[in-house]
């Protein structure tokens, strides 16, 4: 017993490098980031002299930026909703007792198992006007649902939509089949029993129960496509007339292609800061939640 | 009672019917699906697998005449040797951060002690920024350290693995910190009375215990390493040195190489991590839901 103050010691010292490591890589650089977004180094030279909220009025002003902020909602909202639809379904449909279930299962999730650059240059074919889905479209007779996907730029971003929906709605899946067979099958019968239907059951019972899986899917995805860079970049960039543009793109342009270091800091300041809104409540109520259980 | 009898016959061959016909409407939907997320690889596949003269936009869907690997051959070619760089950096980052991951999880877990609790959320919080926001000061810091130290880190493979093991801190001590919370808190307390220390309790009694963690974030942190693109493309600007994803953004944005070669190169990008997610699925899945899922 009388080694267990050695021990903590060893313990602490131990755990101290990587608190210090992500205190400084991650804590101390945020710092140093919203220094430099508050500073006038937009040149190749760094000038850090104060250049007060210059370069988010900038930003509020610019055309590009508003359609980035437009362009994240409506991205986010529309891979959300049918991220979560999507995954719901298949996941209620392969809870049928099905066969091949495990089969089936794979081929819904394997896309997460891929880069955003894969998926995004793949997309990118098979979404070009002139190939792709819509020669598959012409082929099946379906022409008249052929479109200009994303080089069409009231519709462009839903062609982003589609990609990312490809890549990440088996992870809902997953995380909703995980869910339902958890749901405990006496709850069921029971309710059947005193005359539920099989509708009542899904809308009353065991969509009530999942609402922490929803609620983790919409924190993973919703995070997710808030900083969402990868896919754009790879597959649209910034689309016409900035229609596919994200703030995610739009950094890294400024800051590593036209060495506009604080303006390009700003951005990532507001991205971290809608990420912020997202994750700080839930960290906040799942540590609550934790320590009371 | 016999008109009872058909009246209860007919309901039950009714229910039949409807019972038959969901089962039909349950797997034709499950198939259209499963068409929907296998397009893109059978896109891949067949077309990688045309000679150069049956390759054509207008018959992207129709299988090829005779097999031909011309244009893996170029595909793998050109990213060859970005192809070894990803694997020069994903196995030593997942050899750390697995490591590193483990040793904070077995402190956390069960070396309770002031301020653990403050510390934790805020570990956890590095996970989910967007790394936009630490990137210049990163570029300048890896700069920066190059100067002091014999191997330099902005622009190299080594800059890589030490951003990817620091910033995969967060994911990997969560994942093996709610491991090891499910270890009993006796068995570690009994190493201690038999005299076991810190590195005793770890070596003879954690360790042996870990290989599902394990195996769980070495998948994790492989597969979000080698498909990572953003710290890769910021790091690494000279070509030599950058890992596969890096070089198949610019193999598919190149107006001089043609499509079904980049078609070949994303599936030659997604192989390694298709091969895990292939052989070791359900670990795969694990680690996905240990991400999101409070353990």
């Amino acid at each position: 017993m009388r080694r267990l103050p050695l021990d903590r010691l060893i313990a602490i010292a131990l755990l101290a490098p990587s608190l210090l490591a992500v205190g400084i890589f991650v804590y101390g650089f945020i710092g140093w980031t919203a220094y430099v977004s508050l500073s006038n180094w937009n040149t190749f030279v760094p000038d850090l002299s104060f250049a007060g909220l210059t370069n988010y009025l900038a930003l509020m002003r610019s055309f590009r930026f508003q359609a980035d902020l437009r362009n994240t909602l409506v991205f986010t909202s529309t891979f959300l909703v049918t991220s979560l639809g999507i995954g719901f379904l298949l996941a209620v449909l392969l809870d049928q007792r099905v066969r091949g279930e495990a089969v089936f299962r794979n081929i819904f999730l394997f896309p997460m198992a891929l880069s955003f650059i894969v998926t995004g240059v793949t997309w990118q074919w098979l979404l070009n006007p002139s190939t792709g889905v819509n020669l598959l479209l012409d082929q099946a007779g379906l022409g008249f649902l052929k479109s200009r996907w994303y080089t069409d730029p009231p519709i462009a971003i839903f062609s982003v939509v589609l990609a990312a929906v490809w890549q990440m709605s088996g992870f809902t899946m997953a995380m909703y089949l995980a869910g339902l067979r958890g749901v405990p099958d006496e709850l069921l019968e029971a309710a059947r029993v005193d005359g539920a239907t099989e509708w009542q059951v899904y809308r009353h019972i065991i969509l009530p129960l999942l609402h922490p899986v929803t609620l983790s899917a919409v924190i993973v995805l919703g995070h997710i496509s808030l900083k969402i860079f990868d896919l754009v970049y790879a597959m649209t960039g910034s689309g016409p007339a900035f229609s596919t543009d994200v703030p995610g793109v739009f950094m890294f342009e400024t800051t590593f292609r036209g060495n506009r270091f604080a303006e390009g800091a700003a951005i990532s300041m507001i991205m971290l800061l809608l990420v912020a809104v997202l994750i700080i409540p839930y960290l906040w109520y799942s540590i609550r939640a934790g320590s009371a259980s | 009672m016999r008109s009872m009898e058909a009246a209860t016959r007919e309901a039950v061959q009714l229910r039949k019917a409807r019972i038959r016909w969901a089962r039909v409407v349950v797997y034709a939907l499950l198939v259209t699906f499963a068409l929907f997320y296998l397009m893109p690889v059978y896109v891949l596949v067949v077309n990688g697998l045309k000679s150069f003269q049956e390759v054509s936009l207008s018959r992207m869907w129709v299988p090829p005449t005779t097999f031909s690997l011309d244009s893996f051959g170029k595909a793998f070619e050109k990213l060859q040797p970005n192809f070894l760089n990803s694997v020069r950096l994903v196995v030593p980052a997942t050899f750390l951060s697995s490591f590193v991951g483990s040793l904070n999880g077995y402190i956390l877990s069960k070396w309770r002690f002031w301020g653990a609790d403050i510390a934790f959320p805020l570990l956890l919080f590095g996970m989910f920024i967007p790394y936009q926001s630490i990137l210049i000061p990163l570029v300048q810091f890896l700069r920066w350290a190059g100067q002091y130290l014999p191997v330099q880190l902005y622009g190299t493979i080594t800059g890589l693995v030490l951003v990817h093991v620091v910033y995969g801190i967060p994911i990997t001590t969560l994942i093996f910190r709610n491991y090891y919370a499910s270890v009993p808190t006796d068995l570690v307390e009994a190493a201690r009375m038999d005299g076991a220390g810190f590195f005793g309790i770890y070596r003879h009694v954690i360790l042996p215990l870990s290989a599902p963690a394990f195996v769980v974030v070495a998948i994790w942190q492989f597969t979000s390493i080698w498909n990572e693109f953003l710290f890769a493309v910021t790091i690494t600007s000279n070509p030599a040195q950058q890992p596969i994803t890096v070089a198949l953004q610019n193999l598919a944005g190149s107006q001089i190489v043609e499509w079904n070669v980049q078609m070949a190169g994303a599936l030659l990008a997604a192989l390694p991590t298709l091969l895990v997610y292939i052989l070791l699925g359900r670990y795969f899945l694990r680690g996905l839901l240990a991400g999101a899922l409070r353990g």
